[in-house]
């Protein structure tokens, strides 16, 4: 049976769970997570949803989510334990590993067996098919690779834990958390992203816009970021996030390898750039050589006319 | 003290072939160079120790002989003496994270540092893990994906970047970092450093001599190509592009 260490998304990480076969449990921590666990409970597939709410597991520090889950799997002896591949579960499941003494398995994109999955190395330039041996496998599951778990239909039991946790060495202080009325990033079905092209962070105005008109989120390449023109989560890339949307509308954007690991999935790409030979078009199926500061404004003003 | 961990993957932008007996990838006689997310541990170290919140500087690098090449330009940028960790010529792709964080947690126990800096993820097997099973070892705090370091009495204040933005967590020393690109802008070594760096000491251990079992729990099973992406058309106008979309239903005609 595996066990899935929930965070609110992870349908898709359900859907990876479902394919190992045997039950799947669930878990969620924190300060105040009743109703995480409520919907959880909702998503079709999950038997027994865990609800560890504690104050000493606010901000989900890893040192005392580590702790429960340790007590969660002394008592269940779960096979496979899989969290979402994003920073969240990437913090937390080598900790755990390491007091397993297992080798995590990190960001698989396929379930070939229960103890054989698939994953990108080289930013996404070669396909890894790796076998475990360990008793007690634990994975994170890049999302874009799976489809989404539906969100109702379900109805898991809840059983609320509290495990004792003893952690004096680190403290959470706060969030400081983009707020947006955009879809989330990793998810949405459209994304525009900006890149260096875009110069400063008050030009990305006209992709917010746009962004608007179109129901899209708003990503970035690592230079903008870099350069300070948007906050850090709005990464894409190697080392930032992994999107699959069925549009990826890149304005700005050379295309260096990195960036392309983080969006080459998507059904559609479309690259905007004034320089006719950035490797971005290499891979865009409608690709427009133009200056993006006349471009995005006519975008905006045809989409406007509709 | 502090110790960071340098790694040697193939250098970015190296384009990167699948061998022929799918079972990794052509390392032999392409460039390697520091992994960059280890150039911010390091300069961050470098840092630490200049503003003296730390005394001494120890790099360590856990592979074949020309992985040593890493330890000199952490030398070279400011770390006092290093510490190469070898294995055979060939066997580096076997050796994972969890037997280098084995190693590491040993390394901890001879040179007692106060704080140990890794890189977050190497771009090669893009594993990020390091930092966080080494700190589940040792069963010290971590601080992964950090943008900022602050030290007072004893304690580390980390900024990271998570999913949705940034976070700010408390850590006491002894502690674990993983360094995240936008910690600093990492140094260029200097000829006058590279020079000076000659004759800072690399002490030469096997993992043997640690008494640490790097065995691989992970078997590779085959490594392939990833699907390749043909490049589309191109439109001349933006009028087009709209009427494109509109055709694939992204906009409402």
């Amino acid at each position: 049976s595996s066990g899935i260490n929930a965070e609110w998304p992870l349908r898709p990480g359900v859907t990876a769970a479902t394919k190992l076969g045997g039950s799947v449990h669930a878990i969620v921590a924190g300060d105040s997570c009743v109703e995480a666990g409520n919907n959880t409970a909702k998503i079709p597939g999950i038997e027994k949803v865990f609800v560890a709410e504690s104050p000493a597991l606010k901000g989900q520090i890893a040192e005392s989510v580590v702790q429960v889950l340790l007590d969660i799997q002394s008592k269940n002896n779960y096979t496979h334990i899989l969290a979402n591949g994003t920073v969240f579960g990437k913090n937390i499941l080598p900790r755990m590993g390491a007091k397993l003494d297992v080798a995590p398995i990190s960001d698989i994109i396929g379930v070939e067996s229960d103890s054989t999955f698939v994953r990108t190395i080289y930013a996404g330039n070669a396909i890894q098919t790796v076998e475990s041996s360990d008793p007690v496998k634990l994975i994170t599951v890049r999302g874009t690779a799976f489809e989404a778990s539906p969100a109702d239909g379900g109805s898991a039991a809840t059983e609320n834990v509290s495990s004792d946790i003893n952690n004096d060495k680190s403290e959470y202080i706060e969030a400081k958390l983009s707020k947006s009325d955009r879809p989330e990033l990793a998810s949405a079905n459209i994304v525009i992203s900006g890149g260096r092209g875009l110069k400063n962070g008050e030009n990305f105005e006209m992709l917010y816009e746009l962004a608007d008109k179109m129901g899209a989120a708003v990503g970035a390449s690592r230079a903008a970021v870099d350069a300070g023109y948007v906050p850090s989560d709005l990464q894409v890339g190697q080392t930032g996030k992994m999107v699959a949307p069925d549009l990826y509308i890149a304005v700005g954007i050379s295309g260096a390898i990195q960036h392309l690991a983080g969006m080459k999935d998507s059904k559609t790409i479309v690259a905007i750039n004034k320089d006719a030979e950035a490797p971005i078009f290499q891979v865009s199926d409608i690709g427009l050589v133009d200056d993006l500061f006349k471009a995005v404004p006519e975008m905006i003003a045809g989409i406007e006319q509709q | 003290s502090s110790g960071i961990n340098a790694e040697w993957p193939l250098r970015p932008g190296v384009k990167v072939r699948v061998r022929p007996d799918q079972l990794g990838v052509v390392t032999d006689g392409v460039k390697h160079s520091m992994n960059p997310f280890d150039e911010n541990a390091v300069e961050e170290a470098v840092r630490m120790k200049q503003k003296k919140i730390v005394k001494e500087i120890i790099a360590v690098s856990c592979g074949p002989t020309q992985s040593q090449e890493t330890i000199r330009t952490a030398l070279a940028m400011g770390a006092d003496r290093g510490i190469h960790v070898e294995v055979p010529k060939g066997t580096e792709a076997d050796l994972q994270p969890l037997a280098v964080a084995k190693i590491f947690a040993k390394l901890i126990e001879k040179e007692q540092p106060d704080v140990v800096i890794l890189g977050k993820q190497a771009i090669d097997d893009d594993a990020n893990q390091t930092t966080q099973l080494l700190a589940g070892l040792v069963d010290w705090p971590q601080g992964t994906m950090a943008s900022a370091l602050e030290h007072s009495d004893g304690q580390l204040k980390i900024t990271r970047e998570i999913d949705g933005g940034l976070e700010d967590i408390k850590v006491k020393l002894p502690a674990i970092i993983s360094a995240d690109l936008r910690l600093n802008e990492p140094r260029y070594a200097t000829l006058p450093n590279i020079m000076k760096a000659k004759k800072k000491k690399i002490e030469k251990l096997s993992p043997g001599d640690l008494g640490v079992d790097i065995a691989p729990r992970l078997t590779v099973k085959k490594v392939v190509d990833p699907p390749v992406r043909q490049a589309g058309d191109k439109v001349p106008d933006v009028a087009t592009l709209l009427d494109k979309l509109k055709e694939k239903g992204h906009i409402k005609a």
